[in-house]
């Protein structure tokens, strides 16, 4: 009876809810601004890439929203709890640039890695709809469960890594360039991928990118950051048919909010 | 045309396998021969010249020794071994408490790293005797300098090995909210088994020295002993005998090291 209860309830709830919301968020390291007075609101379930001159802040809001870092002043909140309680409700999860899985234990023990964090201490551990084999299956992985990270290429270990981001069904889900070292073709075969597991599970992605084309192929909208110190710019919505497929690039559309995208970086 | 590209394939994997054994043949061979060859050189040398017996034993002369002393050799082969072992199991498993103390705290660090560094720079010859005068002249006093010669290479290594954690690693962790032990035996742990094992490699060798300096200050059994012996007796082939079999030790250990190295670290 009462689990009916939260799974009606909850959705709704969270449905209302912005996924983030920094109020006048300040972050410094030293005497360092790295961030300063940031008003921005996440949509829930939208999909949201980051742009940005390199060492505009753009890692650093994902770290003061994934709990890494304290903000100086100001407010951030992660569907309406601090930014602790949303970590120790693995709310969010985080995808780094380089995969960060644990070199010695294999693609399916690196995903069920989540699980065993918190078990002896009875953490109750959210799980979602698929068991760590379906996601390694989800992410095109199904026959290399059992291989080390050393034995799959830059693009796997990145798919792995995605699916231990998948594994405890986060509600927003942080990516810091995480497709930066691959070459092209694999960057845009994990595109079309990711769209596919953003479009099924609903969640809210936050997607930093030093790719305008990245940006805009996959965003719904674009934050801009602008450089020192770390400020907002602009939220571009890129509003282009859903959903997104490779021929999408060719289009005239697509080409305008690349020139927009490119020219608003040039003043950033 | 599928049929002509597998033969190619396949010819050209069997070419492939034939280059990588000849390779290993090659690999295996040569030292050997140089060996062989040197061996062969000393053996003429020693011989053609009238060398003494005494200043320097032709190969054959010792290993006809080895043959006739064999079971001299065996029964002071096995205190020498147990003591080796012993220091090294003690050596590196306060190395790895200790170490893992130091990565804990860095208070416990600051205070005991200068005392870990003093103790090492003190020479093992100068420091057996005393050990010896402590323990008196059983097995003690060998394990323990065996032990102290094995402790430093594996503490710095090991300090080294739990601090190696990626950065990155230590965010996930962070992000999963894990707990300080946790983060010590699913991330600290095994990234540091790598470093562990180099160290290791390196006791298995030393902890032998550290038993048979041990052994040369006061004992009358292991294969320290019987070095001292045999020189003063001018019983040069028992002693080349002697020091074969203890190098043969040391290369037991570091092959049982390497094998579970290789077994356990397998990224
Ligand atoms: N831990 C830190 N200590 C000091 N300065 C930092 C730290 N992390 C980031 N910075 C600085 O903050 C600024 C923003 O960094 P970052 O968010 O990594 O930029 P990017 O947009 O390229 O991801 C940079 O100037 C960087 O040097
Ligand atoms: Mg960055």
């Amino acid at each position: 009876m009462e689990s009916k209860e939260t799974l009606v309830g909850q959705p709704v709830a969270t449905r209302d809810l912005p996924a983030a919301k920094l109020s006048g968020a300040t972050v410094r390291f030293g005497t360092y601004t790295a961030i300063e007075h940031l008003d921005l609101e996440i949509e829930a379930g939208a999909f949201y890439t980051i742009l940005g001159p390199s060492g505009c802040g753009k890692s650093t809001l994902l770290r003061l929203v994934s709990d890494l870092i304290p903000a100086a002043s100001g407010e951030v909140c992660v569907f309406g709890k601090s930014t602790e309680e949303a970590r120790l409700a693995r709310e969010f999860a985080f995808v780094f640039q380089d995969a960060a899985l644990l070199p010695w234990r294999t693609a399916l023990e690196n995903v069920e890695l989540p699980l065993e964090i918190g078990r002896k201490r009875n953490v109750r551990i959210p799980v979602g709809p698929r068991n760590p084999r379906e996601l390694l299956e989800l992410v095109g992985l199904k026959g290399r469960e059992n291989a080390l990270p050393h034995e799959l290429s830059g693009g796997m270990r990145q798919r792995v890594a995605i699916a231990r981001a998948l594994l405890c069904q986060p509600k927003l889900l942080l990516m810091d360039e995480p497709f930066g070292a691959l070459d092209e073709m694999t960057r845009d075969r994990l595109n079309l991928q990711l769209l596919e597991i953003w479009r099924e599970t609903g969640t809210t992605i936050l997607f930093v990118t030093h790719s305008i084309s990245e940006a805009v192929f996959l965003g719904q909208k674009v934050i801009m950051l602008s450089a020192n110190p770390g400020r907002l710019r602009e939220v571009v919505d890129i509003e282009l048919p859903e959903p997104r497929e490779m021929k999408l690039r060719d289009t005239s559309d697509f080409t305008r909010h690349c020139a927009y995208l490119r020219e608003l970086l040039e003043t950033c | 045309m599928a049929v002509v590209e597998t033969v190619l394939t396949t010819d050209l994997l069997i070419q492939a396998r034939n280059t990588a054994r000849r390779q290993k043949v090659t690999s295996v061979i040569v030292p050997i021969a140089t060996a062989a060859a040197l061996v062969a050189l000393w053996q003429v040398g020693v011989k053609g010249f009238g060398v003494p017996t005494y200043i320097a034993p032709a190969p054959s002369d010792v290993a006809a020794t080895f043959v006739d002393k064999f079971p001299l050799l065996m029964q002071n082969f096995w205190p020498t071994f147990f003591e080796s072992v012993a220091g090294f199991v003690v050596g590196n498993l306060a190395a790895i408490l200790i170490a893992v103390a130091f990565v804990h705290s860095r208070n416990v660090e600051r205070a005991f790293f200068p005392i870990a560094v003093f103790v090492n720079t003190i020479p093992i010859l100068a420091i057996a005797p005393i050990l010896v005068l402590i323990f008196g002249p059983g097995m003690t006093a060998k394990v323990v300098i065996a032990a102290l010669i094995c402790f430093f290479p594996t503490l710095v290594n090991m300090v080294r090995g739990l601090q190696a954690v990626s950065p990155q690693t230590l965010e996930l962790a962070r992000i999963l909210s894990a707990s300080k032990s946790e983060v010590f035996w699913k991330m600290r742990l095994p990234s540091s088994l790598p470093f562990l094992f180099s160290a290791l490699k390196i006791s298995a060798t030393t902890c032998v020295i550290g038993a048979i300096v041990g052994e040369w200050v006061g004992a009358d059994r292991g294969l320290g002993a019987l070095i001292i012996d045999a020189t003063f007796n001018f019983n040069s082939p028992l002693l080349y005998a002697t020091v074969l079999m203890s190098s043969g030790l040391s290369v037991l250990l570091f092959a049982l090291v390497s094998l579970t190295e290789r077994r356990i670290v397998r990224w």
